[in-house]
């Protein structure tokens, strides 16, 4: 049960929803947007999460958005993951998505919501790190389109009464050759141990890394020592290695130096599969 | 705006007006509110899928779903099932020990039939990984399944709720 109240309101559009947060707030209600709506109820049972007042955002149609436009793909923040699975036009991005949670699970939680949650996996962020994808938000000064590697450190930067509307990818990176590897303590059901993804793109590889630190992240000094090509796979792991940020998840899930012995071998594999294909 | 809201709720084909906290589950409204005790109560985080209900043809574990994100939806609970192939298929192969995981595998397994007729074993496995039974009857809940699928596919029609109705 939850053990404190809050109002409901589903609004129609971008609009209504900010202004929605703003009466909200002014009125001390400390409001949330929510797409999917899990975190409200596994934190907010938890006493982890308070509000007052709900924004559910799935009636408003630019969130729910899974189209093509010219050479891109634009994916609504309020897209139930099993959809974006379904349609898969974004093949990487499938691949992280059917690890998340399970299949039940991912018929309510969203891309949006996965990428915007307090639980630190937020592994739907990674292919759009890799793609270099641009977000388009809303908030009290309209809507706006920005990198997310501009806007994602660590958690996707929102300021107040700001939500997230879609994600737009290039056509090509959708397609370009991927790795994707996730790995757990228990079976193939337990919590996230660490999760990698690579893409190959423009003759090089890039990596995102969920599970390490208590955020997910893109590393270019990383992707640097790994693309050295002058020296061989395990010294370009070693030195990728040294470039970690911190600080290292150390948990029941796994310890900090276990968690660093099994991004070695992921990494080792990562490079082996991406450089043994063109693009 | 209130903390309570009047809602109708479709439930296994009938509209149930009542009145909720915004901040109850699905499975609090079903069980508590509306006498529909089938949908059990067990982790209540999302993880253990006792819960599970079908929403507008999909799984929903209904402990992760508010009450009043339900309005204008199709709501079905293993009240609403009665008869059915796969409930058949749990009694002839024994899918069940001590019974309380059941309810969630059966609407699980009724939601793949239902939207997955021709499942891989991949698919069944990714769909079933959504419920836990710490009886450990999976061998008996996989067996289960497959013949409802099996049967379904030798008839080259999918096994649904209404085709059951027949």
């Amino acid at each position: 049960m939850i053990p404190f109240e809050f109002e409901y309101i589903k609004p129609n559009t971008l609009e209504e929803a900010v202004t929605l947060y703003e009466r909200l707030d002014s009125e001390g209600k400390e409001p949330v947007y929510i797409s999917g709506g899990t975190e409200i109820i596994t934190l907010g049972r938890l006493n982890v999460l308070y509000t007052g007042a709900v924004i559910d955002l799935k009636s408003i149609p630019e969130c729910h958005v899974m189209t093509r436009e010219n050479d891109r793909l634009v994916l609504g923040g309020c897209c139930p993951l099993t959809e974006v699975e379904n349609a898969n036009p974004f093949p990487l991005l499938t691949s992280a998505s059917k690890e998340v949670a399970d299949h039940t699970a991912r018929t309510k939680i969203t891309l949006g919501g996965n990428i915007c949650a307090n639980i630190f996996y937020r592994e739907a962020v990674l292919p759009f790190l890799l793609a270099e994808s641009t977000v388009t938000i809303m908030g009290p000064d309209g809507k706006k389109t920005l990198p997310i590697n501009d806007l994602f450190d660590q958690t996707l930067q929102l300021n107040k009464g700001e939500f997230l509307v879609h994600i737009t990818t290039d056509i090509s990176s959708t397609k370009a050759p991927f790795f994707h590897m996730k790995r757990r303590k228990q079976w193939t059901t337990g919590y996230p141990l660490i999760t990698v993804s690579g893409m190959k793109k423009d003759g090089d590889i890039r990596i995102a890394i969920s599970g390490l630190c208590p955020f997910p992240f893109r590393s270019e000094r990383i992707e640097s020592c790994i693309n050295d090509r002058f020296n061989s796979v395990e010294e370009r792991v070693s030195s990728a290695l040294q470039q970690l940020p911190g600080p290292i998840l150390n948990d029941t899930e796994g310890s900090d130096q276990f968690r660093i012995f099994t991004l070695k071998n992921i990494l080792s594999d990562l490079v082996k599969t991406l450089e043994g294909v063109d693009h | 705006m209130s903390i309570f809201q009047y809602v109708v709720l479709k439930i296994n084909g009938e509209d149930r007006p009542v009145m909720i906290r915004s901040a109850d589950t699905l499975l609090e409204v079903l069980r508590n509110e509306l006498g529909l005790t089938g949908s059990k109560p067990g982790c209540l985080n999302g993880d253990c899928g006792a819960c599970t209900v079908i929403v507008d043809g999909k799984p929903m574990k209904s402990c992760l779903m508010l009450g009043v994100e339900g309005t204008g939806k199709e709501i079905t609970t293993i009240e609403g099932l009665q008869g059915t192939a796969i409930q058949q298929a749990f009694v002839e192969y024994f899918a069940f020990q001590c019974g309380y995981c059941t309810p969630g595998y059966i609407m699980n397994c009724q939601s793949l039939i239902e939207n997955e007729p021709k499942a891989t074993d991949e698919k069944i496995s990714e769909w079933l990984k959504s419920n836990i039974c710490r009886c450990t009857g999976y061998e008996e809940i996989e067996t289960a399944i497959k013949s409802v699928l099996r049967e379904s596919n030798s008839k080259d029609r999918p096994i649904s709720r209404e085709s059951e109705m027949d």
